[in-house]
């Protein structure tokens, strides 16, 4: 009985190794293998909006790196919020570039991971922050709460739609823009602090990143106004179609600056040095600048901006650093914990 | 079915039975209703919107969603990671409950609870917990990165983490089986010869392939569903290291519903095949013992079961 089994185990043993051999060689197969050599990849690790853009952008700058370098060039991308995604970045993923919401968040690679030099953010011009953005507001179609400006946002039964300044990027800039107005409306912080506080009772939700509260907006119809990129806001209406929601600009809003690195431990590891600065060098040039005001950014270069002058609202803009003494003291005051956010907030009311 | 509420006729005594059933028509039919609404509106209807979805802006729409690079890379990336990681933990599941299972040691109970750890802790943190190991400030990532080895935010983390999560899954179904069989039948093998392997592969194995299977079922089901551990160890590179949960949520939030629902079609499609499969074992499972005992050690090992009941 048991000589007749020996072959039987021995088949068993057969039939489990061909099937753990076939399991391995098929996962391997399916698993793209690393590019080739002669191919460059970069990595752009950026915020939640800006997914159209560099879409648009990566397509734009291969041909012209091609043209250039004579190098085939592929860029990948990774988006989620600002403050989320340095916390990847630093923690490990392989970003060449990063292109954030704020100075902060790219300071902090080189606060808390030392994978950029202390100036990186006048490697390039304009510190860094190659088309700028602003704080709008998005009401649902024919403004039925009659959302004007800043001071509407704390009435009773208004809902706020934001997303959470300790991950999100264009939540801070929100914060920020709120509580510059209210200090000058009110003449100082305390009553600011005061109309914040009013502000995030009126936040029923707080998604981690810019796009996850516009999807709360507009696709779940939560919330009786959504505060937004400004770029988001024309993204959401373009995207609904006209008539769904609709644009309404402040008295006073915050001149946003997203800033752009190229990440050098990880390209110097990588190789990619050079093309990683071309990348961010090109989103000056007046292509770059061309394809960022399709998006709904301001441009910096002059005659690309004159000739999208129609498209953005005349808002009267303060800056980081003249409002806030810039971005390391307004993270430590307002965002850091223990700050004003974790003071005024409470979840769940 | 028919509930009498008369005393039976064979019974002497004239005691009233009570019947096994005692609530009234009305009450049967609400509690029935409840249900049924239930599963209609929590499980039937939510299934049925993503394959509505899906097909609303048509075949040509759907295969368009399909055909990106992204979204084929990441039905790829799904699948590799259920085929490394589904076999790994059928061998460890396997294992672990026939260490548990038939034997006493120290450390049994240790195991156990180790083994049901995935299932207590949130997936949240057994992705965080990869972070902290691998990641670049973690303990082994600095001998990681000048060995130029990527774990997190790259393939390896992404398998590591759904092993994580699905690690229970085998030997969860395997350990009460194996438990409730004893070693009588193991113990009668090896009187009669067998050595270890064998008494392991004509014993042991067959007497608990249908519920090994089951558990692989589910384990599988899991490994491509995951989203919580995944997301968190894969930084969600498109094209790279996005699986199918993950793309769906980036495609969502790029207002790209045509392409998210068909993307989150062919996943519930696969779910679906899997229930299948689930269901086709479930009655082979329970036909199987009526044309089982073909083989001569299984009639020995009926034998010696059949006293004990």
């Amino acid at each position: 009985m048991f000589s007749r089994k020996k072959n039987l185990t021995s088949t068993h043993w057969r039939t489990a190794a061909n099937a753990a051999i076939a399991a391995v060689v098929l996962a391997g197969s399916l698993v793209d293998p690393r590019p080739a050599v002669s191919e460059t990849t970069l990595l752009n690790v950026s915020y939640d909006p800006t997914r159209e853009l560099y879409q648009e952008y990566n397509v734009a700058f291969a041909k012209y790196w091609k043209q250039k370098a004579g190098e085939d060039v592929t860029i990948q991308q990774s988006h989620g919020g600002s403050g989320k995604q340095a916390r990847s970045v630093i923690d490990g993923l392989e970003a060449d570039v990063v292109t954030l919401a704020l100075a902060y968040d790219v300071d902090v690679l080189y606060q808390k991971g030392n994978l950029i030099p202390k100036g990186w953010q006048s490697e390039l011009p304009n510190n860094s922050a190659p088309y700028t953005s602003t704080i709008v507001f998005l009401v649902r179609s024919g403004n039925p709460k009659g959302i004007k400006d800043w001071s509407d946002l704390v009435k009773p039964g208004v809902s706020v739609i934001t997303p959470n300044p300790k991950t999100s990027g264009g939540a801070r800039w929100n914060y920020l823009a709120a509580w510059a107005w209210a200090r000058h409306k009110y003449g100082n912080d305390t009553a600011a602090k005061d109309f914040i506080t009013k502000l995030y009772k009126n936040a029923p939700v707080l998604d981690s990143g810019a796009r996850g509260s516009t999807t709360t907006f507009v696709e779940r119809g939560i919330g009786d106004v959504l505060l937004a990129w400004e770029n988001e806001a024309f993204l959401a209406t373009k995207e609904l179609g006209e008539g769904k929601v609709e644009i309404v600009v402040p008295s006073i809003s915050i001149l946003a600056e997203p800033s752009v690195a190229v990440v050098g431990k990880v390209a110097q590891r990588h190789g990619t040095v050079a093309v990683a600065k071309a990348y961010l060098e090109y989103l000056y040039s007046p292509e770059g600048q061309e394809i960022a005001a399709k998006h709904y950014y301001r441009p910096r270069n002059p005659e690309v901006a004159a000739r999208y002058a129609s498209q953005f609202a005349n808002v009267n803009l303060v800056t980081i650093d003249g409002e806030f003494g810039g971005w390391n003291k307004a993270q430590a005051e307002h965002f850091a914990d223990g700050g004003t956010f974790d003071q005024i907030y409470v979840p769940g009311r | 079915m028919a509930i009498s509420a008369h005393p039976h006729p064979h019974n002497p005594s004239g005691r009233v039975l009570r019947p096994a059933i005692q609530e009234s028509a009305l009450v049967r039919r609400l509690l029935i209703g409840v249900s049924v609404v239930f599963l209609v509106t929590f499980l039937f209807l939510p299934l049925a919107a993503i394959f509505a979805e899906a097909i609303k802006g048509g075949s040509k729409a759907w295969i368009i969603g399909l055909a990106d690079p992204a979204a084929w890379s990441a039905i790829k990336l799904t699948l590799a990671v259920a085929l490394i990681a589904v076999p790994l933990n059928l061998v460890f599941g396997l294992a672990a409950s026939w260490a548990i299972g038939k034997f006493d040691f120290i450390g049994r109970n240790l195991l156990l609870t180790l083994i049901d750890l995935p299932f207590a802790v949130s997936p949240v943190i057994s992705g965080l917990v990869y972070v902290l190991l691998y990641g670049a400030h973690g303990w082994f990532g600095p001998w990681l990165q000048s060995e130029n080895i990527q774990i997190i935010f790259a393939v390896p983390g992404i398998v590591l983490a759904t092993i994580f999560v699905t690690f229970p899954f085998v030997a969860r179904e395997v350990i009460p089986l194996m438990q409730e069989q004893g070693t009588e039948e193991e113990e009668a093998a090896i009187t009669l010869g067998a050595h270890g392997w064998q008494t392991f592969w004509r014993v042991t194995l067959p007497n608990v392939k249908w519920a090994l299977l089951y558990g692989v079922i589910l384990c599988n089901a899991r490994a491509m569903g995951e989203f919580g551990a995944v997301s968190v160890v894969s930084g969600h590179i498109r094209g790279k290291t996005n699986t199918m949960p993950l793309h769906i949520e980036i495609l969502y939030n790029e207002y790209n519903f045509a392409a998210a629902f068909a993307v989150a079609s062919v996943l519930a499609l696969l779910a679906l095949v899997t229930l299948a499969a689930k269901a086709a074992v479930e009655r082979y499972s329970l036909s199987a013992p009526a044309t089982a005992p073909a083989e001569p050690i299984l009639i020995v090992s009926n034998l010696t079961e059949e006293p004990a009941r």
